[in-house]
């Protein structure tokens, strides 16, 4: 399963992009394969201010539901709003055009106890 | 027992392959302290006396008389077709189509019912799954609450009085406030009150809910009470009666954001209660907040056309307690009840029908006024008015002892309404005949005189 | 012959046994599970000017009084057809359903039993059909005397003190006993409780409901014989516990073993127990969850009583209650007068009920057929039934050991938990692609991954009308597709084969709703024909 290096990961399967003093988030491609094929996803509107481990948002798959938590604090200064449309983008490219939100860190950039590549793939080898 | 294919030999045989001599042991796991001793109950009754018990207890039901009573539930005539379609056990003794591939008559019964429904409301998600026109108020109204994130909602008090009491109790549970819009004494609901509820900031409305006849019969100005919604980012409720909606202008084009209403009169029998068919429409941008199972259209590997229950994430058994609802019933045959009876009738048939009892009720307005009941309001109204009669209660009760069921005094409803003590509700459908409107003026004559 | 001789047999010696003792099976394809043609949209079999005849046509102007601001500009889009291509349509579309009537059904915790044919006459007698919901009490002696008495039936089955008969399904009677507990609490000015407490192997509906009541839902993990953990409920209990919610038997077909001191541990600390009753066809006659001690229960009528389930619905869900909770069911319940007659409660006559929760009196059409499913059976009956129900999920359940897996390997209620898990390991193929071959061998599969607690899990019910070849037979097309899933698993991947459409695309289903017909869009997938 696909897990790039360079990104932060949370225990709850999201990932974080750090660029500057933003964030971009998005799901892991573990968790996209977990849920199955990926229909509604349901995202924050721009300027909310969410805490580290807020639930921002909602994923829906076929048969399945799961919430999604912010990773770190920050506001949400962009969402992706192609998936509203078109979903499976979590699905085809959880990395890239599936990502969800942009995020203006609170603390100014630190990854704070985020998990690197290798401690999340040892997390999801491990079950 | 009466359905059980068990033989002696067939459970002893069951028995010996798990090696115990008596089903007591399979029941061993129940302590002593709470295992029950068995039922104090009749012994079983053999079909044919069942069958008389039935049939003489059926007998002792009024069925007989002439009936001007509606307030919520309305005879109509239900073409033979429909109960024959509703007897095929492949429908009746089916479950929720959980396997799609199995399943594609439920399935597609519902997406048609969505397709008809929708027609006639013009809204676009249409949902089979609520029990009754209460319910599905009550639904509607947490509807409003949930995709405006506001407490408060508004009933006119001219809403069906046990679909306000409902919504009351689903209120029961938490922080939400219900209020009461008052109507005119004409018997509609009081816009300028609805204007100054709407007005307060500090307690932003969620949803107003109108009926439309109200619960009075009247018609209801809806597209001003939808602009008043609006205005206040509020939603409007509409409750309205399907057979209706084949002449009154439908709740979409009015503004409605949700129609709900009972769907008995699309088939349904009576029952003295029920099982009826909760009505309940909705526009797209509501679709995620809508209660209960949704069947959509889509393709099968194939590329067949096929259907499948769809957007199932909303529900209990995905979602638990975050679900929009605890509902579980998809109300399939009686859903299938009212497609039979559209598909039978369409849409100059529907007409004929909400026409016909239009036309019977404005002979019953003219008799019962020729005999001293004239009308109590003076708003339009379609199939269902008010009448004035001195002590509505006695005048019902002997209004019975001449075989006519004289509808309902409103005083039951509006209990602390003094004017509505001399007030009975009644109804006429196509059913209605003029031999029955004749037979209610002359007994009407008479306990006045 | 032993379970285990039957699974090492060949596939092709059992299918040819198939073929030999049931003519339309072939093999590999024992058997169409259903029949008939996809079929039209009736928009598209609706021809302009079809469909008269029905209602005489009513005076030019019959809707004159009726201002134009309140009337249809046009009529609605319903489609124009006659009788014969309705009846068609339909009966046709009957043809594409599974159902009870046509094969066995075992869809754990759904009981779906034979439905009487005499409870679907009883139920159309004009007599009760015909009958106006606020018709007056001296009018509706007959349904009123029916349904007292039902209430009687199911307090004696229920142990229980009252019965309401409002509630429309099971679900409307989780949420009318969760409002009852809020009532009760409040009542006694004991308004600190939040949480209602749910086990992990409990329906959806149980915490959807505590969350509609206005309650924090608190889970709590099952021990490892399938039960509820004791420490784990004690841990979670305390003052802000309004009430648990308990399936019993449970939904992994288990009696609750510590059922006692659970229900001593709920009410020591002040909460009320809940039974939902979608289980209690296990335990007629044997367990009486108000003798016991649960405060309140709902029945699923269309579970336990045999209503028809009618591809979903109407039920009716009756909630009965012990004598704390009696005064806040909802009303009107119907009670007997003086004069040996029968009434409705009246409004405000029990100022503690927390109203109604539907209109009118309740499903009474279905609390008929329940009716009439009691007294046909009577108390020595039904406790067959439970026996029966018992004794074939048991049998059942040993005759799939050793080729599924059994989670919780103790004496079952009426139905049972196996696992697909070992043969998803070896051979990839999961309980859902062993759910879809059944279907090809000519059964309803049963209720899959439910239990939430146990991995790719079948929960199996046989009820109690089926018979002993109907259990033999589908115990051998699962030991059969368990050797498929080695021999040939795409034939398993693939399945059905032999269903009127093969597995569906539900991702775009629901990525982009298509929910009601629109004529004319120009990208139909074609019309069957």
């Amino acid at each position: 399963m696909d897990v790039p290096d360079g990104l932060r990961y949370t225990d709850d399967h999201e990932w974080l992009r750090l660029e500057g003093e933003e964030g971009i988030v998005g799901i892991t491609a573990y968790a996209a394969d977990q849920l199955g094929d990926v229909v509604f996803v349901e995202l924050p509107a721009v300027g909310a201010n969410l805490q580290e481990r807020q639930a921002f948002g909602v994923i829906e798959s076929v048969k399945a539901v799961s919430d999604l938590y912010a990773p770190l604090a920050g506001e949400v200064v962009a969402v992706n709003e192609a998936l509203a449309s078109k979903p499976e983008l979590v699905n085809d490219d959880p990395y890239g055009e599936g990502w969800m939100l942009r995020l203006r860190l609170a603390d100014g950039g630190g990854a704070g106890s985020l998990k690197d590549a290798a401690a999340y793939r040892a997390l999801i080898e491990n079950g | 027992m009466p359905y059980g294919p068990h033989t002696e030999d067939d459970r002893t045989r069951m028995l010996a392959a798990l090696g115990i001599d008596s089903v007591d042991a399979l029941f061993e796991d129940i302590p002593a302290a709470v295992r029950a001793r068995g039922l104090d109950l009749p012994p079983p009754e053999p079909e044919l006396t069942l069958a008389a018990r039935l049939e003489a207890l059926a007998a002792r039901n009024r069925v007989d008389l002439a009936s001007f009573l509606g307030a919520g539930v309305y005879r109509h005539y239900i073409p033979a077709a429909v109960d024959q379609v509703l007897s095929r056990g492949e429908f009746y003794t089916a479950y929720t189509p959980y396997q799609p591939e199995i399943s594609q008559g439920t399935l597609q019964t519902i997406y048609e019912y969505q397709s008809l429904l929708a027609e006639l409301t013009g809204l676009e998600v249409v949902s089979a799954s609520h029990y009754d026109g209460a319910t599905a108020t009550a639904e509607a109204a947490l509807m409003t609450v949930r995709a405006t994130r506001r407490e408060r909602v508004l009933v006119s008090r001219a809403v069906h009085r046990q679909y306000l009491e409902t919504t009351r109790t689903y209120f029961g549970g938490g922080h939400l406030a219900l209020e009461e819009l008052p109507t005119t004494p004409d018997g509609l609901t009081d816009l300028a009150a609805l204007e100054q509820a709407l007005a307060d900031p500090g307690r932003p409305v969620a949803g107003v809910v109108v009926g439309q006849p109200n619960a009075f019969g009247l018609l209801e100005p809806m597209a001003e009470v939808a602009r008043l919604a609006h205005a206040a980012d509020a939603l409007f409720v509409a409750v309205v009666e399907p057979v209706s909606l084949a002449v009154l202008a439908p709740p979409g084009e009015y503004g409605a954001d949700i129609a709900v209403g009972e769907g008995q009169p699309l088939g349904i029998a009576p029952q003295y209660g029920g099982p009826y068919l909760g009505l309940l429409a909705a526009t797209e941008a509501l679709v995620r907040q809508v209660p209960g199972r949704l069947v959509g259209r889509t393709t099968d590997l194939d590329g067949r056309r096929a259907y499948v229950m769809t957007l199932r994430a909303r529900e209990q058994d995905i979602r638990r307690e975050k679900a929009a609802s605890n509902i579980c019933t998809n109300q399939a045959l009686c859903a299938l009840a009212a497609t039979v009876y559209l598909a039978t009738l369409g849409p100059h048939g529907l007409r004929d029908v909400a026409a016909l009892g239009a036309a019977r009720a404005r002979e019953l307005e003219t008799a019962l006024a020729a005999a001293g009941a004239p009308r109590l309001h003076s708003a339009p109204y379609l199939n269902e008015f008010a009448v004035r009669v001195p002590d509505a209660e006695r005048i019902h009760r002997e209004l019975l002892r001449h075989g006519v069921l004289a509808g309902l005094p409103l005083a039951r409803w509006y209990p602390e309404d003094p004017a509505l003590r001399e007030a009975l509700l009644v109804c006429a459908t196509e059913v209605t005949t003029p031999a029955q409107i004749e037979r209610f003026a002359t007994a009407l004559r008479a306990v006045l005189a | 012959m032993t379970e285990g001789a039957v699974a090492r047999r060949p596939l092709e010696e059992l299918a040819a046994e198939r073929h030999e003792a049931e003519a339309p099976r072939r093999p590999g394809h024992p058997r169409l599970a259903v029949g008939a043609a996809l079929q039209p949209t009736l928009a598209e079999l609706s021809r302009a000017g079809r469909g008269e005849g029905k209602i005489p046509h009513p005076p030019a102007d019959a809707l004159e009084a009726i201002p134009l601001e309140h009337r249809r500009r046009a009529p609605a889009a319903l489609p124009e057809l006659n009788e014969p291509e309705v009846v068609r349509h339909f009966v046709n579309l009957s043809h594409l359903n599974y159902a009870v009537d046509t094969g066995f059904y075992p869809l754990g915790s759904c009981t779906m039993k034979f439905n009487p044919k005499l409870n679907e006459w009883a139920a159309r007698l004009p007599g009760f059909a015909r009958l106006h919901p606020l018709a007056p009490d001296e009018t509706a002696q007959g349904t009123l005397e029916l349904l007292f008495e039902l209430q009687q039936l199911l307090a004696e089955i229920s142990g229980m003190s009252a019965v309401s008969l409002q509630p429309a399904a099971g679900a409307h009677g989780e949420l009318t006993g969760i409002l009852m507990v809020r009532a009760y609490h409040e009542s006694r000015g004991d308004t600190a409780r939040s949480e209602v407490i749910v086990p992990d192997s409990s329906h959806g509906t149980n915490p959807a409901t505590a969350s509609m009541a206005g309650y924090r839902t608190i889970t709590v993990r099952s021990n490892e014989r399938g039960g509820v953990d004791l420490d784990a409920l004690r841990a979670a209990l305390g003052p802000q516990t309004a009430a648990v919610m308990l399936t019993n038997p449970s939904t992994l077909g288990l009696f609750e073993e510590g059922i006692v001191e659970l229900l001593e541990a709920v009410h020591a600390e002040g909460a009320l127990a809940y039974m939902d009753g979608a289980n209690l066809n296990a335990v007629l006659g044997k367990f009486k969850p108000g003798a016991a001690g649960f405060d309140v229960m709902h029945f699923n009528t269309h579970k336990t009583f045999s209503t028809p389930h009618g591809g979903g619905g109407p039920g009716a869900g009756p909630v009965g209650a012990g004598e704390r909770l009696a005064p806040f069911l909802p009303g009107p319940r119907v009670l007997r007068d003086e004069e040996g007659g029968f009434r409705l409660e009246r409004p405000a006559e029990r100022p503690t009920s927390i109203g109604r929760v539907r209109a009118y009196q309740g499903s009474v059409g279905v609390l008929v057929r329940a009716y009439a499913y009691i007294l046909a059976h009577g108390g020595s009956g039904l406790v067959q039934v439970s026996e029966d129900a018992v004794l074939a999920a048991n049998y059942l359940k040993s005759r799939l050991r050793g080729t599924y897996e059994i989670p919780y390997d103790r004496p079952c209620k009426h139905e049972f938990v196996a696992t697909a898990r070992p043969l998803k390991q070896v051979t990839g193929v999961r309980t859902l692609d062993v759910a879809k071959r059944l279907i090809d061998y000519g059964y309803h599969p049963p209720t899959i991954y439910f239990p939430l607690i146990v991995e790719e899990c079948l929960l199996i019910e046989p009820t109690e009308t089926e018979a002993l070849e109907t259990l033999d037979a589908f115990a051998e097309a699962l030991l059969a597709i368990a050797e498929e899933a080695h021999s040939q698993p795409d034939v398993v991947r693939g399945a059905p084969h032999d269903a009127p459409v093969r597995r569906l695309d539900e991702a775009t289903a629901a990525r982009q709703p298509d929910l009601r017909w629109r004529a004319l869009t120009g990208a139909e997938t074609p019309c069957p024909q």
